[in-house]
């Protein structure tokens, strides 16, 4: 008996279908409206072919690097383990571009790195090209692989690994290979998908057109083209792509994602060098942190030069984040509780949705119905949660698992069903995964430029609108306070929903 | 489905109530609107007259407010568009969502304006932006002789980016793509849209940017900051002219074409300088601010028309990837 | 009283039959070789594992298709028989209803646990007793919910010899003298000895019909024989 994980019910069914019209049905209003679908072209195959090839590559290297790290994170206990941990996860939720920007102060022309290499007489290093892009894939979606990674190897039980050491096992062959066979197909599915939409970062690192993405091409396809047949052709291939993978990944193994409770450390007996695993520590530690610290620094700098209007976009923002956090944790909480076993692929669609597409949908959809204006906040609130729901759900739902594995039946003996069900044994033996999906969720619907900027008046900017609007007006200065302010706000929204479900 | 007619009449009757006044409602582009960009004084200006509510509605870039315009078509609330430039007015005429303005304009562009739809607010010159002790190239071969490193814009994402395209088509025709062969390896990168662009160059990755010729003014007046010049190339600059027209299905023909005359006079041009940082089309009375301009002024003034652009611009695009993508 | 008509289970290449009727009244040992289907024959009764053919019937009503907790059966699991997250007191009250309990239900709920010998006790988590203490709670929530059959699926295998022995007097004398049948799974013959009125004897894909515990162990059959001889041995 597989316990109650894995069926159908109501909310379940209710919250795919909804997740489902939401991407498809824009993606139709579109095809409907250009009474059509247009072909590809030649400039879109080979954007094809590029995204595909740079979000393979990304996934690969981000992984690859990622096991080493969270092997050494999760066999080594030393003073800041928490923190570390915590400011690891900031590049994820960080704005792009500004993360961009991060990168570029450490490795860029005139960054940290090729400064430190000029004042040595070497050659300087250049970051624009394929290796710019990955690069910057890497140090975004790093984070989220070790915390993957990371997950698989406290899953192990301890008594394993003494057993192991009694029978001086080799540990790698014995418990280490089987459980990241079984967690890396996951993580190189999630960064893979999540690379999929990449658009500023490829263009602006890649050099050049050579660095063309779908999302690009879609971009252009509205903007400039107006021809809306080719962007619903280019939505529709970019999420059956990712509905596909997603699917093959189900097939292969429901990854174990990431849960919370980072606290254990693994103990293990006379395993690895000490100072290997703080290499690896310490070099994923300042390739995160080092550019964070540098749009930090230039935040302070630019501080004092925000004007009144972004602190009312801030309060704006904080509130759609909430909004989008109670939607996103709604679906989320459904599709894991009674989604049954493909809720995981619907739930992971919106990851390689376009914003754009989705927001021209929704518009097509809309606006026969209502202003423009009165709908940007609720259409971004909505939009917010449905990009940050693949990330919820992948923390709820193993959590959810988990709960049912070991008390389902007792609660189906004692008869706890719908909503007993879940405020006695849903709620509060998920409480910790539901806390650190809610923060993610809020940081990232923080954070999320989504498509208010189709639909933003002058009363509806959030904090990323108006940061990118400074920066549209020559304020940088302005637009790094307004980051660090944003940088801010997302890890603090994230701590607060973090600590929240800890403690319960 | 009944509940959203419901809540879409609720908040029409809300908003009906709330104004007493005639609505003329404005659709333009991003940073017009904001608190430093040009709309509020303009908004206080005209408001003083016209015994009407005028609001902007702020739709991202130039592109993004006619693909929105045209999402909307006849129903759109918009009773003017306020920032095409001369790229997007053959697009934006063959929607047939825009009416004759009917003024004659005296305008001090560097070129004659007859279009019928649109009517010129501001303007400007491409032109490289960089640091004044960065070597200045005289021309495109210089540039691409030389090993300094620029950042441009997408043509397909960005209006300065499509921009450039033309400027190199304008001034050297059938060679234009030979010119971009030589400047494949200058260009650091290409950028999504303006912004990002010009901060890459204020960080101090690019050793130019394109941008405007009225950029260093922003620095010198705003910023108090000598050091930035705009490069003046032999072969003459191609100008970017910035345009609102009247939406034919408008509710308000007779505030629109209050606002429209009212864009040419000095409650609205005198605003442009020091806010967009670009050239008013009509010279105010007060003329250019102090430090507005300093060097020389660039000459020819390119300009396709809106049909030459429009015609050649497919092509334009492909060799351009072709260049940039060997 | 219980009984199995025509029962069919099937798990993966795993089949079990069983084809009786348990009387009323008594508790009733099922002992057998490991892996033989003893926990399957419970789930299968309890509602977790639906037969492939055949009926569970229990005072004549037919059990099929019902939800475990719609079947008037309560059932101990070897663990997590309390949730850790709540008070011990809830938990037991859980026995009565999912939501919030009336102040009758609250004196029954500290009644009950005094009768177990966890007066006070109820406002503790689980993790806060020891494993004498939580096997009491989880009696207590049983002896609450007042169902008709009772199933202990090794429940108290963890507990040392002396606690199991003490925790088996309590089964007969809580539950067994309240008129409740009781099903309870052992590996130990002994055991079965001591507290069992009845055995169920099950191997080699059958659940043999209950047999008297004294009489099935004098003379056991042949399977019997040869797992009690693999047990003494």
């Amino acid at each position: 008996m597989a316990g109650r994980a894995g069926r159908i019910g109501w909310p379940g069914a209710l919250a795919a279908a909804l997740v489902l019209a939401v991407i498809v049905g824009p993606i139709v209003a579109v095809a409907m409206r250009a009474e059509g679908l247009g072909t590809l072209g030649p400039a879109g195959r080979g954007a094809l072919r590029f995204t595909i090839w740079q979000a393979a590559v990304s996934a690969l290297v981000s992984v690859a690097l990622a096991i080493p790290v969270a092997r050494a994170l999760a066999r080594r206990r030393f003073p800041g383990r928490g923190l570390l941990l915590t400011l690891l996860g900031a590049p994820f939720i960080l704005p792009v571009i500004v993360a961009t920007f991060g990168l570029l102060a450490v490795f860029g022309r005139a960054g940290l790195v090729n400064t430190g290499l000029a004042a040595l007489g070497l050659p300087s290093l250049s970051i624009y090209g394929p290796g710019g892009v990955i690069l910057a894939h890497v140090f975004l979606n790093l984070p989220l692989a070790v915390r993957m990674i990371l997950l698989g190897w406290q899953a192990i039980p301890a008594e394993r690994f003494r057993l192991a050491a009694l029978l001086n096992a080799p540990v790698w062959r014995l418990l280490e290979a089987p459980m990241l066979a079984r967690v890396v197909p996951g993580a190189l599915v999630l960064v893979f998908l999540i690379c999929l939409t990449s658009f500023a970062v490829a263009l602006v690192l890649g050099g050049g057109p050579r660095a063309t993405t779908v999302e690009l091409a879609i971009y252009q396809a509205v903007r400039f083209d107006y021809a809306l047949d080719r962007a619903a052709t280019l939505a529709l291939v970019q999420v059956a792509l990712s509905a596909g993978v997603a699917a093959l990944a189900v097939l292969v193994h429901l990854p174990d994602a990431m849960g919370a409770g980072m606290d254990r450390v693994v103990p293990r007996w006379g395993a690895g060098t000490r100072a290997l695993d703080a290499l690896w520590i310490a070099a994923a530690g300042l390739f995160l942190i080092l550019p964070m610290a540098m749009i930090v620094i230039e935040g302070v700098a630019g501080f004092s030069d925000i004007p009144p209007g972004t602190w009312v976009a801030a309060a704006r923002s904080l509130a759609v984040a909430l909004a989008s956090t109670a939607i996103c944790m709604g679906l989320a909480l459904a599709l894991a509780v009674s989604g049954g076993r493909w809720a995981i692929v619907v739930g992971t669609l919106p990851v390689a949705a376009s914003a754009l597409v989705l927001g021209t949908g929704l518009y097509i959809l809309l606006f026969p119905w209502l202003r423009p204006q009165v709908l940007a906040l609720p259409v971004t609130v909505a939009m917010n949660a449905l990009f940050a729901l693949p990330f919820a759900l992948r923390i709820v739902a193993p959590a959810v698992e988990r709960s049912e594995a070991q008390f389902g039946r007792l609660a189906d003996l004692t008869g706890l069903s719908g909503r007993a069900r879940l405020r006695l044994l849903t709620l509060p033996r998920a409480a910790g995964a539901l806390g650190f999906a809610a923060g993610l969720a809020a940081a990232l619907s923080m954070g999320d430029l989504g498509v208010i900027a189709l639909f933003a008046g002058q009363e509806t900017e959030t904090l990323p609108l108006n940061m990118y609007r400074l920066l549209g007006s020559y304020r940088s200065d302005a637009a790094a306070g307004a980051a660090l302010l944003l940088l801010g706000l997302s890890l603090a929204l994230f701590a607060v929903f973090d600590r929240a479900g800890r403690r319960c | 489905m009944k509940t959203i007619p419901t809540i879409a009449g609720l908040i029409l009757v809300a908003s009906g109530a709330a104004a007493q006044e005639p609505v003329l409602t404005v659709y333009t582009y991003d940073s017009f609107v904001p608190d430093w960009g040009p709309g509020p004084a303009i908004e206080a200006a005209f408001e003083e007259t016209c015994g009407c509510d005028l609001q902007f509605v702020a739709a991202g870039d130039g592109a993004a407010l006619l693909a929105r315009l045209r999402l909307e078509g006849e129903r759109t609330e918009a009773d003017i568009v306020l920032g095409l430039d001369t790229n997007l007015i053959a697009a934006a005429t063959e929607t047939g969502l825009f009416a004759p303005h009917g003024i004659t304009a005296e305008t001090d562009l560097p070129v004659a304006w007859d279009d019928p739809l649109f009517l010129p607010y501001d303007w400007g010159w491409f032109a490289f932006v960089a640091e004044a002790d960065t070597p200045a190239p005289a021309s495109f071969a210089e540039l691409a002789d030389s090993d300094l490193r620029i950042v441009i814009q997408d043509p397909r994402s960005s209006t300065p980016g499509l921009g450039l395209l033309m400027w190199v088509r304008a001034a050297h025709g059938d060679a234009a793509p030979q010119v971009w062969d030589g400047l494949a390896d200058n260009i650091l990168t290409v950028t999504p849209g303006w912004s990002e662009a010009y901060a890459l160059f204020l960080d101090g990755e690019a050793d130019a940017v394109l941008s405007y010729t009225t950029s260093p003014a922003y620095h010198r007046i705003a910023e108090g900051d000598d050091g930035k010049v705009a490069w003046t190339f032999d072969e003459g600059h191609y100008l970017q002219v910035e345009v609102a027209g009247k939406v034919a299905g408008t509710d308000q023909p007779e505030l629109a074409d209050a606002f429209l005359r009212f864009m040419l006079t000095d409650g609205f041009q005198a605003v442009i300088p020091t806010t967009n940082w670009m050239y008013p089309a009509v010279m105010p009375e007060s003329g250019l601010p102090e430090g507005f301009e300093t060097g020389p002024r660039p000459a020819p003034s390119l300009l396709l028309s809106p049909e030459e652009a429009a015609a050649i611009r497919a092509e334009a695009i492909d060799a351009w990837l072709a260049a940039l993508d060997g | 009283m219980l009984r199995l008509e025509a029962l069919h289970l099937r798990q993966g290449g795993f089949t079990l039959e069983a084809d009786w009727d348990l009387p009323d009244g008594g508790l009733c040992a099922v002992i057998g070789p490991s892996g033989g289907g003893k926990s399957t024959l419970m789930q299968a009764i309890a509602g977790f594992v639906p037969p492939a053919s055949g009926r569970v019937l229990l005072e004549g009503r037919d059990l099929t298709g019902l939800a475990p907790g719609a079947r008037g059966v309560s059932m101990l699991f070897q663990d997590n028989n309390l949730f850790p997250h709540l008070s011990v007191a809830r938990n037991v009250g859980l026995g009565l209803s999912s939501g919030r309990l009336s102040a009758a239900q609250r004196v029954r709920v500290d009644s009950v646990l005094a009768r177990v010998g966890l007066e006070g006790m109820g406002a503790r988590r689980p993790g806060e007793l020891s494993g004498g203490q939580q096997s009491r709670a989880a009696l207590a929530r049983v002896l609450i919910e007042d169902r008709p059959l009772v199933l202990l699926d090794e429940p108290f295998a963890a507990l040392g010899p002396g606690l199991r022995a003490e925790m088996a007097g309590l089964v007969r004398e809580m539950l067994v003298a309240a008129g409740r049948v009781v099903l309870m799974v052992t590996h130990e013959p002994r055991d079965a000895i001591a507290v069992a009125d009845m055995a169920v004897f099950v191997a080699d894909g059958c659940a043999e019909a209950p047999m008297e515990t004294r009489a099935l162990l004098a003379d056991p059959p042949e399977a019997l024989r040869r797992y009690l001889g693999g047990v003494v041995g």
